[in-house]
Parts: structure tokens; C-alpha cells; sequence
């Protein structure tokens, strides 16, 4: 809420951009400019040489201090954040916070000033909520940068960006692509954010392919064709994006079992060969082997699952430098 | 105290009055309209030109927090905010802490209420002991101390026998029943409209026929009961057309629709605003209009504030976890007429929504104002606008989504029994 009681000054405006149209925060992919995007890939790219050279490190972000705020457990996120933040020469405060207690929401915004009282310049925050880093980003001062490593079922930007990094490193042109999402779009932060990049950037098929209880109401307001058969989804595909499932919604309600899942929706070298031959599979890790990708496609030929960890490096280091003024 | 309210526009929907005319009361009770009693002398006259004299609001859902939750709010602020908003009775329903599922409870809140002498509030007893949903209150005892109605408030009955046993009692002693309907299972979990924005913002969905499937139910234990039920809290289209169905069928049921429910739908949830966080949820265009519709053509009987202060502390949190509900009782007559000009409503029409009909529906005798009648005025300046702050709002709750809108209508004085108990000059 702005001093004067109106509401306008938060909730009309882009809340990630600064009053030039500039990137103040990273909270969603979603309604940002196409240029913003292209730049960070861009500068991705020239970050992706500093991370092979013998010292692995630019001085673009000495002496400011970034907090790793992660309500929820993630250490493979958090150590990317770290070392990305490092290579910059930045200093990193890692913070777990146990989000059990029930007065989690005073925490998250106590813990907040308290650091920022620490002089704190940058928050890298992971939260079960959605929405999270978007009170984070309201809350805190206007010299105060905030980067949403995940909220929630909402967004995850940056992982959105290096995947979309990833597919323009190995097809180079959005403009003639057919990208398929495999699974469990419904809890998806990451399927979120990498549809929302795809269609900024002009792709101009996303498919999403999962059963009914792993799709969320209404998805093709999102700009994705959807797909229950998974055969037909795949065909003619140019990049395969298989999502996690969580080991907790592989027997329930949502679905009735591992098995049965990876029979119909899991990646297996006969499925992938519907697909373009030169398909790329991505996957955002931490992978379940043989529940949603088989082991021969997962360390097979056509997988970049790596090549994605590498270059998530590369795009947060971009994100971070971006939003400290380089 | 005999008042002689001077030189006002005079607007009693029950009998459909609009006519510029003196009101006068003696007693607590209006004596007469147009001319004096014989031997009338007024001990007080209000100066009404200009503005619109109205019988006093009735709201049918409006949370004072106690007992239990006084850090919210207490029956002072809550019962005063009643009244700067031109309300003069209130029910309130029974999710205190403890919930009003015993008489005790019941009689301390209505003796502390008179003795505040603000609003007139008239407790809504709980229909199952710790609105757990399992063992039946004793309704006929909870009548006798002054409850009007029972409900679980947004507490569910998981079990359907137990619904069903408890309508067929409250039907026994011809107790009305107040059920917001949800069913509680495809509700779980979900904190907005199962809809496009829930699903580009992540959060977890309450999907419409959650409501619908509830309304079918307790549509079908009606009839099968003949239980007067009021239902509260309408938000889908659906459900105004199963009710629109119900009431051709004869069924005795009521329903009502929180007022910020014809306003706003899901996409002012924006950028998670946790002000928008509210049960039933916000929901798709359509069902807004639907339930505008509904309320022209009668469906829908009254409209409330569903009045819910929360403190800032539990706002300021990610949205799923931000506590829900808006904070109504002084936007209710605003957001009405607001309602009533964009409709292009008389205004009787549009005040009756919120005096005559609930009022019928609480089954008390306020809600108008022919002679002979409590007099519980509402006078207020319809052309007189204002904008919403926290500074603007009496409650102790600031919680509202209109923070920062332009409204019409600033309540000048509120009457109840006779006695100005509330003046704005």
C-alpha cells in the first residue's frame, strides 16, 4: 500500500521493474520486455567463458553482499545462487530457515528487515508460497534487489531462462520450434516459466502433455496446445522438457502409480523417437530414473541435462550482474 | 427523546416510499411521516435537507471477534464501525473463540452488546458443538438466550448424516439454518478461484463446483426436511441459478452475497494482494454478473459486509497464507449504492437489499420504517463522496480491497430505538 492508503503504486504496476522500465527484481518472466530477456541471455553468454577460464572470477559485483533466503530446502538451487554469486566476486550469506514454525509470515518479513538492517543488497528467495518473493520485493527498500529462485507453484525465472538459454544454444532460432513439457504441469513452477518465456520470445508451438490431474484449470490461457497422449504431443517436437514428479503425488488422488505413470507419460528411448531426430531433452533436475525419463534417454545423446546446469550458472550470474547496475 | 428529522428525502423500500418527507419518532418507534402526532414537540431536530433518510442497514454477516479474538477487533470498535456505517443491526455469526455453541457465551455477548448500546446485534448460534461438524448443538436452548439462526459459519460438516440430522431438528423446533455452501473436500487445499489467474499465479484452486455441489445437497435435504435454510455467501453463477430453481420449486430457502462480491472477481487478485484474499473466493467475470443479475431479479435476498477484521500482521503474508476475509461494515451502504447507480436501480430498490430483506430474512422487526416500527434510521448523503483509507475506517480492521476508491455516500446520523447513536457533522 503507498503512504497516501491507495493501493496504485504496488498493485498497477510491473512490481519488477523500476520507474525507467529497468529490471529492480526478478519475480517472474511473465510480462517481461522481450528486450530485458534477450539482454540477460546475451550477457549469459559472455559470462558462460569466465566460468571455463583457470580463474573463475569477474570483479562486477565486489562488495555487495547477497543473501540466499531459502524457506524451503533446496540445496542444488542455493549452491548455483552461491557459486554464481561468488564468480562475481559478491559476498554470500547462506540462509535456511524452517518454515514449520506458524508464524512463518512474520518471520519471512521480520527476517527480512532484520537482514536488510545487515545491509543487505541483493535476496535470492525460495519459498513454498506463491506469490512470496512478490511480498519480499513490496516490502523492502527501493535500493533492494530481490531474484525469486522459486515461489511456490508460480515461478522460478531464472530457470525459465536457462532453459531457454539451453534450447537457443542448441536450435539457435525460437521462431520454428515445437517444445513439448512433459508431466506434472499443475505443480509446476518451472513448466510456468519456461511457457511464459517461450511465448515472449516467439515460439510457436509449447505443448504441455500430462493427464487431466496433473494439468491445472484452464492452461491454454497460459499459450500452450495440450496433449493427453503422449505419442502424439511428442511428434514432430523439436526440445522435450520432462518435469519432476514429486515422490509424495506418485500414489493418491492425482495418480495411482509410478508405474503406471512412466508407462504413459515417462520418456523412453521409443517415445523420444517420435519426436524430431535431432530433439533435444531437458530436464530441470533432480531427476526420478524411471519414473519420468528413462536412464537411456536421460545419459543418452540427445540429453542436455547437463549442459543445463552449466549454463543455469552462466544465466545467474547474468541476473545477478544485470540487476547490480553492470 | 422524540426527533423530528427535518427536510429529508425519505426512502423505505418495504413500502416502497420515495417522497420527500418529515420523519418523527417518540418512544423509539416512528410516530409518524409528513405531519406531526398531534401534541408532537421535538427534543431534537436533524437538519435532513440534502439528504436521504433510510430505515437502518441490516447486515447479515459481520465478524465482531469476540469472544476470544479481541486483538482483531472487539465489540466496541466493531459495533461502533456498525453504526458510522449507517448499520443498526447485525448478526454475527458463531466463529469466536470458543465458537458460541452454548448459552453462557451467548447471553455474556448479547449483554455486553446492550450495554455498548451501539448496534443492535443478534447472535448466530452454532449448529454443531465447536462448529466440529459433529455433535448437534442444544438449538432450542440457544434460542431461548437469543440466537436467531445456527450455522457452522465456514466450518465444514464433512459428514452428510450429521447435515441431514441437524436439519431435521432445527426443522423440529422450526429453527432456520445458515449454511455457506462448499463442499469441504474439493475446497481443500485452495485458497482462490479455480481459474486462469489462480493457474498463472500457482495457486491452489477452489473450483466452482465446490459450491454447486453443496448448494444440489443442501437443496435436496430441504426438501427432503422442509428446514428453513438460508444460504450465505453465493459466488458462483451456477449457484444462483440452482437457488433461482429452488425458490420456483417452493423451497423455503434465502440466500445472500457479500457485497464485495459484485465488485471485484478474480482478476484483481493482480499481483497476489492479499487483500483479495476472501472466502468464497473471487471468481471469473461471468459469475460477478451472474450474481448482479441474481440480485435484480430476487434470487438473491439480501446483500451483507461479511464483515471480517484482520490485523495487519496477518495480511502481510504470501497470499495462501495471509488470512482471509475484508473488513465491510462501513463500505456496505457505499459499495450498495455503488452497486444500485451502475445498475441503474431505484434506490429503494437497491436499499432494500440491505434493510427490508434481511431484515425478513433475520426475522426481526426492523428493515423499514412505517409507523409503529423500531426506529432504526440510517440518514445519510448519497451525492457525498469519499475516498477509502485506513484513516476513514472506524473498525479496528483496515483490510480492504477499495482501499484508495472514490465511493458515494458519507453517513450523517444513525438512529437506533430512537436514540442518535451515531453523528457525523
Amino acid at each position: 500500500m503507498a503512504p497516501d492508503g491507495s493501493r496504485c503504486a504496488w498493485t498497477m504496476r510491473n512490481p519488477q521493474l523500476n520507474d525507467k522500465g529497468e529490471l529492480q527484481h526478478l519475480l517472474t518472466l511473465e510480462g517481461l520486455p522481450r528486450e530485458i530477456i534477450v539482454r540477460i541471455l546475451d550477457t549469459a553468454s559472455s559470462f558462460l567463458g569466465v566460468t571455463e577460464r583457470e580463474v573463475k572470477k569477474v570483479p562486477l559485483l565486489r562488495g555487495v553482499s547477497v543473501f540466499n533466503l531459502f524457506f524451503e530446502n533446496s540445496t542444488r538451487t542455493r549452491t548455483t545462487f552461491e557459486i554464481a554469486a561468488k564468480r562475481l566476486s559478491a559476498d554470500v550469506i547462506n540462509l535456511n530457515i524452517n518454515t514449520s514454525s506458524t508464524a512463518k509470515g512474520e518471520t519471512l518479513l521480520d527476517t527480512v528487515d532484520n537482514l536488510s538492517a545487515m545491509h543487505a543488497d541483493m535476496f535470492v528467495v525460495r519459498h513454498a508460497q506463491s506469490g512470496a518473493a512478490h511480498m519480499i520485493a513490496r516490502h523492502v527498500a527501493s535500493h533492494l534487489h530481490v531474484i525469486n529462485a522459486g515461489d511456490g507453484r508460480h515461478a522460478h525465472p531464472t530457470q525459465g531462462l536457462l532453459d531457454a538459454y539451453t534450447i537457443r544454444h542448441y536450435k539457435k532460432d525460437f521462431g520454428a520450434l515445437v517444445v513439448a513439457i512433459v508431466g506434472d504441469i499443475l505443480h509446476s513452477r518451472v513448466a510456468r516459466s519456461l511457457i511464459h518465456v517461450l511465448n515472449i520470445l516467439g515460439t510457436p508451438e509449447v505443448r504441455v502433455i500430462g493427464p487431466q490431474t496433473l494439468l491445472p484449470t484452464g492452461v491454454e490461457s497460459l499459450g500452450v496446445r495440450v496433449f493427453h497422449d503422449m505419442r502424439k504431443g511428442l511428434a514432430g517436437a523439436d526440445v522435450v522438457v520432462m518435469l519432476r514428479l514429486q515422490n509424495e503425488r506418485m500414489r493418491g488422488p492425482l495418480l495411482p502409480s509410478a508405474q503406471e505413470f512412466f508407462k504413459y507419460y515417462g520418456l523412453t528411448p521409443e517415445k523420444l523417437a517420435l519426436a524430431k531426430p535431432d530433439a533435444i531433452v531437458m530436464h530441470p533436475g533432480p531427476m526420478n530414473r524411471g519414473v519420468e525419463i528413462d536412464s537411456a534417454v536421460a545419459d543418452g545423446t540427445q540429453s542436455v541435462i547437463l549442459p543445463q546446469v552449466t549454463f543455469g550458472i552462466a544465466v545467474r550470474m547474468a541476473v545477478m550482474s544485470i540487476l547490480g547496475g553492470n | 427523546m422524540r426527533i423530528h428529522v427535518k427536510g429529508g428525502r425519505l426512502v423505505d423500500p418495504l413500502s416502497g416510499t420515495d417522497a420527500a418527507r418529515d420523519l418523527f419518532i417518540a418512544d423509539g418507534r416512528v410516530a409518524a411521516h409528513g405531519a406531526p402526532p398531534d401534541g408532537f414537540r421535538a427534543d431534537r431536530v436533524l437538519d435532513a435537507r440534502g439528504l436521504i433518510v433510510a430505515p437502518g442497514l441490516v447486515d447479515l454477516a459481520a465478524r465482531l471477534r469476540e469472544p476470544g479474538l479481541e486483538y482483531k477487533a472487539t465489540l466496541e470498535s466493531e459495533t461502533l464501525a456498525a453504526v458510522a456505517g449507517g448499520v443498526t443491526s447485525l448478526a454475527c455469526p458463531p466463529d469466536t473463540d470458543p465458537p458460541l455453541d452454548e448459552p453462557g457465551l451467548v447471553e455474556m455477548l448479547t449483554r455486553r452488546a446492550r450495554s455498548l448500546n451501539l448496534a443492535r446485534v443478534y447472535p448466530v448460534g452454532a449448529l454443531t458443538a465447536q462448529l466440529a461438524g459433529e455433535r448437534l448443538t442444544e438449538m432450542a436452548e440457544l434460542r431461548d438466550h437469543g440466537c436467531v439462526a445456527f450455522s457452522q459459519a465456514d466450518a465444514p460438516i464433512h459428514d452428510t448424516q450429521v447435515l441431514w440430522r441437524a436439519l431435521q431438528y432445527a426443522a423440529t423446533f422450526d429453527l432456520p439454518v445458515w449454511l455457506r455452501p462448499q463442499d469441504a473436500h474439493l475446497a481443500r487445499g485452495g485458497v482462490a478461484h479455480d481459474g486462469e489467474v489462480a493457474t498463472r499465479l500457482g495457486l491452489p484452486g477452489i473450483p466452482p463446483i465446490a459450491e454447486t455441489i453443496a448448494v444440489a445437497a443442501i437443496v435436496e435435504l430441504v426438501r427432503a426436511t422442509g428446514t428453513r435454510v438460508h444460504l450465505c455467501r453465493l459466488s458462483t453463477g451456477e449457484a444462483v441459478a440452482r437457488v433461482r430453481a429452488a425458490k420456483a420449486a417452493g423451497l423455503p430457502i434465502t440466500c445472500d452475497v457479500a457485497v464485495h462480491h459484485l465488485h471485484l472477481s478474480e482478476l484483481d487478485l493482480g499481483y497476489f494482494d492479499s487483500q483479495c484474499h476472501v472466502v468464497p473466493p473471487f471468481r471469473a467475470q461471468r459469475d460477478r454478473d451472474a450474481l448482479r443479475a441474481g440480485l435484480a431479479d430476487g434470487t438473491i435476498d439480501a446483500i451483507c459486509s461479511d464483515h471480517t477484521p484482520v490485523d495487519d500482521d496477518a495480511k502481510q503474508m504470501p497470499f495462501g497464507e495471509s488470512e482471509r476475509g475484508v473488513t465491510g461494515l462501513e463500505l456496505l451502504l457505499p459499495l450498495t449504492l455503488k452497486w444500485g447507480a451502475e445498475t441503474r436501480l431505484p434506490l429503494a430498490r437497491s436499499l432494500a437489499r440491505v434493510t427490508c430483506e434481511p431484515a425478513r430474512v433475520l426475522g426481526v422487526a426492523g428493515g423499514h420504517l412505517g409507523v409503529g416500527a423500531p426506529a432504526d434510521v440510517c440518514i445519510f448523503d448519497a451525492e457525498a463522496w469519499f475516498k477509502v483509507a485506513p484513516e476513514t475506517l472506524r473498525s479496528q480492521g483496515k483490510n480492504t480491497p477499495f482501499l484508495g476508491y472514490e465511493l458515494p455516500g458519507v453517513v450523517r446520523w444513525t438512529l437506533v430505538a430512537g436514540e442518535v447513536r451515531f453523528g457525523r457533522e
